[in-house]
């Protein structure tokens, strides 16, 4: 089970997370102004990566709130939990590499 | 059969408490200490059981937890547990033991008869066989098939035995309690370190419990462990934990542990939990789990008395267990020799050692020789005698190419056999942890790459005892320097892995018998033998997972803990490929079986999903509702008076709203209140509706989206003052849906200054519906004017009723006139019965669910998750009008405007009306545009040939109607409004017509009466 590190809590488990699908995706100012194949992209394009993965939480069971986080999809490391608005933080190179 | 196999003096038994027992019946003694195991072979017997496929006699291979044959039913009536390993059961006085897989009995097995046609089942045989004819497969294959399949009896009886759970943390956990974990407990501990140590077994020790002449730090191998395990017992930083098995490696270090409470007991305490799940949390972890050996393969390796050489030294050293008076032992690595040496010690005749490999030399041939045992190098086994327990083995000379010479027979009573040692790499491997092939010993190594997770000992490859115990005690400090961090400075190092190491043998033995006839077995537990392997390759099987799936090779109970290196050694060879390029399979949690009851912990009946009830749960109880379930809600479906069947009660249910006045709980609506300046705005962005002009005092009927334009939830919303929306949802929305709302404000309006508070739980809803509502309320509500001039339809007013404070709605979803009481949630049922009583003169009726559904349906109202899924627009059921034209976004708006959106031939909601006013469609029914050529299908397979274009969502009887209705989505829908449509059922193809989806009172006069 993962230990996931709330910023407004702490460690806790991953039984009272929610996952909140990829960060940092701004809903555009003004969706008219978007043509069907950029709406389309907002909606459905996700990144995907192997590798460091920038993702919201929530913290459904604790205190509530939404959260990013950077993950590692192939070990599930986390290597940052950060508030929403707070700036992607920078992580060192050897962290950050997916292991092959 | 007396206990004439035990030796007078010595092992770890307690010769004081003799304990009786009973194996298929029959009676026998053993003593504590003794695993049911080493109590039967005390006692002589090695047959145990049947193989799982062919039926085949078998007995005790192994002495601990990779035990392949030995499974064993323990206990009766409601603690009767199949498939235990004999050699992981502890004897108590008076365990009641069962053999499996036969009919009648073990001795005479009907199902042997599979054995003489295995012909008929090679690898994968059910993919192959009983093609043909189709019908027969669901009739007669399957069933018998399945007859035969499966291991044991599963128990029929609830478990009555609860399970504890608990949550530890840790510097370090140290898995295994042999020499190298406890050198590296003691280690952990003496650098400061909180140590938890658990062990599967019922003492600490490990291979250290089979050894009287070994030596550590100067002292004799018991006495070094009986100080170890003081020492540990005395440290306030250590848990130690046995019978405990570390069955899964988890992310971030979680290891579970499943500790056995009472199972060893003949009595145990009431109450008592029976396993005890731990869920370890810890910083470092050192595996310390040590080698299981392989068995050799060859002709006829299964018959009982066949059995591992270090199993048998084990069964003689720590249970004075002779397992057998005359052995031949066969050797494809050194250990052999040591089991060899030990039992011709306790006057076990060693009739030969048949050494595989060209030249039996070395430190331990030459002792065996010295002891007088004869030693025949380059020797093989071309098979074995004996009917349920083995007499002979038929021996031959081999050339290095395989080719043998002049045979000749051995007699013997046991055979003992040792291939080699594969490490117990499983939870390192779920950490996924690296592997690297060592051709040197056999065997895939740990390599790095599980942070956290260190190995010691056997586990990584090291052998001997000093070596070993070294081992442990680096892991052990290097544990506890990256767990407690400071100023360890480590003075041991691993230890490096010895040069000449001896890797035994991973291919099966050379033999002249035609090997299309010969069963010599890889996995004794699923019956796969080596040809199956072969024969995998040969049918165009290349990775190793397939070869494993098509002849289950690895797959049973025991996960190929004696088998899989085998298996991949055959596989290997038959594909002309080096082991490390076949690889091998996945390492899956459970190490060994774990019962369901430590997982479920107390997480069963009621507690394994919680139960919601209402405040007017117990009245309705009282008052005979049927339940449902709604989410976790229980929810009363129907109130049936004495004799009445559902469909009766929905009918007068339904006619006493429609006709005087009915009182519904409606408390399980999700209930979200909005509050805060931004109120209006958070309403105007998350809903399609415009919420600016909606006055304080006044309701709508709200409808959200997803991003992507399908509709996620509706309700009613009322607007109590400027600054506060008290939101209802459906039952099972409420949290998504609060969910959703938060997600917006938190992450893409933060700047709006408002709240969400969940108040589901805190509002008590009582509906009541019917002409004469108002009257019944007029009675009881003090301080609210009802009439429908100062509140009309969709209106909201705060006062009071019966003194109890209330949000009253006039709200209906009947289509009649209908009020909805909101109360603190401690007066629902005070408040329930008052309105009750209030009724009473003009008939009030509870009514439920079913009848609710009945009456919205006739009145069109969708709802959500039953007349809608995740692809329907707010068009596609006609609700275009509650959109906010004027608005210039809210979240799904641009959706809405896709191509495919606004597609016009969309499935819409419609109406439908079968021809035969007494059906009643059934829901999930598909419809098609035309009459197909044969109205009545041959048979229930037979296609149609049309194209579906559409199913029907819901569909009841109307007693109002007095017929049967249904709604029903349907390709460009509003478009066919009096067209015929059809149904195709099994029973024959029901005609339809499609209609406004509004069956009564389309005008709506009924609201305003």
């Amino acid at each position: 089970m993962l230990l996931i590190d709330c910023p407004f809590c702490g460690k806790r488990p991953e039984l009272e997370f929610r996952y909140g699908g990829e960060a940092h995706l701004a809903r555009p100012a003004d969706p008219a102004d978007l043509g069907d194949k950029a709406w389309g992209q907002f909606l459905y394009g996700r990144s995907n990566p192997r590798g460091v993965h920038a993702e919201r939480w929530r913290h459904v069971h604790g205190c509530g709130r939404f959260f990013n986080a950077l993950r590692d999809t192939t070990n599930d490391r986390f290597a940052a939990t950060y508030k929403i608005g707070e700036e992607r933080p920078a992580i060192p190179e050897a962290e950050g590499a997916a292991s092959a | 059969m007396s206990a004439s196999c035990r030796l007078n003096a010595g092992g770890r038994i307690d010769r004081s408490r003799p304990l009786r027992f009973t194996f298929d019946r029959k009676v026998y003694e053993g003593f504590a200490g003794d695993t049911l195991a080493s109590a039967l072979l005390a006692n002589g017997v090695h047959l145990v059981g049947r193989s799982f496929k062919y039926h085949r006699p078998r007995g005790i291979v192994a002495a601990g937890s990779d035990e392949p044959n030995a499974l064993i039913a323990v206990g009766s009536d409601v603690r009767f547990t199949p498939n235990l390993r004999a050699t992981q059961v502890e004897l108590y006085d008076g365990l009641v033991a069962q053999s499996q897989n036969h009919w009648p009995s073990l001795g005479f097995d009907f199902g042997a008869v599979n054995d003489v046609f295995s012909p008929l089942f090679p690898a994968g045989f059910y993919y192959k066989t009983f093609m043909w004819p189709k019908s027969a497969w669901k009739r007669l294959y399957e069933p018998k098939i399945r007859a035969m399949a499966g291991l044991g009896r599963a128990p029929t009886l609830p478990d009555p035995d609860n399970y504890a759970q608990r949550h530890a943390h840790c510097d370090a956990l140290i898995i295994g309690a042999g020499p190298a974990g406890i050198a590296a407990a003691l280690a952990a501990e003496a650098h400061g370190a909180r140590v938890i140590l658990c062990d599967e077994q019922a003492e600490l020790g490990g291979s250290l419990l089979a050894e009287r002449k070994a030596t550590i730090d100067a002292k004799s191998a018991p006495s070094w462990l009986a100080d170890a395990v003081a020492k540990l017992s005395r440290s306030a930083k250590v848990r130690w934990l046995s019978r405990t098995t570390a069955f899964g490696s988890f992310p971030h270090n979680m290891i579970g542990l499943v500790e056995r409470l009472t199972d060893h007991l003949a009595a145990p305490a009431e109450g008592r939990p029976r396993e005890r799940l731990w869920q370890v949390r810890a910083k470092e972890v050192v595996l310390a789990t040590g080698a299981l050996e392989r068995p050799l393969v060859f002709p006829d390796n299964d018959r009982p008395g066949i059995m591992l050489a270090d199993a048998a030294r084990q069964y003689l050293l720590r249970y004075a267990v002779k397992p057998g008076s005359r052995a031949v032992v066969a050797a494809a690595h050194d250990e052999a020799y040591r089991a060899a040496i030990e039992l011709a010690a306790e006057s076990v005749e060693i009739v030969a050692i048949v050494d595989i490999r060209e030249d039996a030399s070395g430190p331990w041939a030459d002792r065996a020789r010295a002891a007088g045992l004869p030693v025949l190098s380059a020797t093989t086994i071309c098979g074995t005698r004996g009917r349920h327990r083995v007499s002979s083995v038929e021996i031959a000379p081999c050339r290095p190419d395989g080719k043998v010479g002049a045979r000749s027979r051995l007699d013997c009573d046991v055979v003992l056999m040792c291939g080699g040692f594969t490490p117990t790499i499983h939870l390192f491997s779920q950490a996924r942890g690296k592997l690297r092939f060592s051709e040197k010993l056999n065997a895939f190594l740990p390599d790095g790459g599980a942070e956290g997770i260190r190995c010691a000992g056997a586990c990584r490859g090291i052998s001997g005892l000093d070596a070993v115990v070294a081992d442990g005690v680096a892991a052990g400090e290097a544990a506890a320097r990256d767990a407690v961090g400071g100023r360890i400075e480590a003075v041991h190092a691993p230890v490096p892995l010895s040069e000449d190491e001896d890797g035994g043998r991973l291919e099966p033995l050379p033999h002249h018998r035609s090997p299309h006839r010969v069963k010599a077995f890889v996995d004794f537990q699923n019956d796969v033998t080596a040809k199956d392997v072969k024969l995998a390759v040969r049918e165009g099987f290349r990775s190793i997972e397939h070869i494993k799936r098509y002849t289950t090779t690895g797959m049973a109970t025991d996960q190929g803990k004696t088998s899989n290196m085998n298996a991949l050694g055959i596989a290997a060879s038959a594909l002309d490929k080096p082991v490390p390029a076949v690889g091998l399979t996945t390492f899956r949690m459970p190490y060994t079986p774990v019962t369901f009851g430590a997982f479920a912990g107390s997480a069963r009946g009621n507690l394994f999903d919680p139960v919601r009830v209402t405040a007017t749960h117990d009245w309705a109880s009282a008052k005979g509702a049927v339940f449902e379930d709604v989410g976790q809600w229980k929810r009363a479906r129907y109130f049936p008076l004495k004799g009445e069947d559902m469909h009766g009660a929905v009918a007068r249910e339904c006619q006493a709203v429609r006709q005087s006045v009915g009182i519904f709980d409606g408390s399980t609506l999700g209930k979200i209140e909005i509050v805060g300046p931004d109120a209006a705005e958070f309403m105007n962005r998350i809903y399609v509706n415009p919420w600016n002009k909606l006055e304080p005092g006044r309701c709508r009927y709200g409808v959200m989206l997803r991003e992507d334009g399908s509709i996620l939830d509706d309700g009613v919303v009322g607007r109590l003052a400027s600054d506060r929306f008290h939101v209802t949802t459906t039952t099972g929305g409420a949290a998504q849906v609060l969910n959703h709302m938060e997600d917006f404000l938190q992450t893409e309006w933060s700047g709006l200054d408002c709240w969400l508070t969940s108040a589901t739980e805190q509002w008590a809803v009582i509906a009541v519906q019917g002409p004469d509502s108002r009257k019944v309320l007029e009675r009881l509500v003090d301080d609210i004017d009802l009439s429908s001039a100062a509140m009309p339809h969709m209106s909201v007013r705060e006062g009071h009723i019966c003194g109890v404070p209330t949000r009253l709605f006039r709200v209906s979803f009947t289509g009649e006139l209908g009020f909805e009481i909101n109360v603190p949630a401690d007066f629902g049922r005070a408040i329930w019965e008052a309105v009750f009583d209030a009724g009473f003169s003009r008939a009030i009726t509870p009514y439920g669910t079913e009848a609710m559904h009945v009456m919205r349906a006739e009145k069109g109202y969708i709802i959500v998750g039953q007349d809608t899924d995740g692809t329907v627009t707010p068009d596609d059921v006609g609700l275009s009008w509650a959109i906010g034209k004027a608005k210039m976004d809210f979240v799904g708006k641009r959706s809405l405007t896709r191509p495919a959106m606004t597609d016009p031939d969309r499935k819409q909601l419609v109406g439908l009306l079968p021809e035969d006013p007494e059906l009643v469609l059934e829901e999930g029914a598909q419809i098609i545009a035309e009459l197909p050529a044969d109205a009545k299908p041959k048979s229930k397979d037979a296609p149609i040939g049309q194209k579906m274009i559409g199913h029907v969502t819901s569909s009841y009887f109307s007693a109002a109607l007095d017929r049967g209705i249904a709604l029903a989505m349907v390709a460009g829908g509003r478009r066919r409004m009096g067209e015929t449509l059809f149904v195709p059922m099994p029973q024959g193809v029901i005609k339809v017509v499609v209609t406004n989806p509004v069956f009564l009172d389309p005008e709506g006069k009924r609201l305003d009466a």
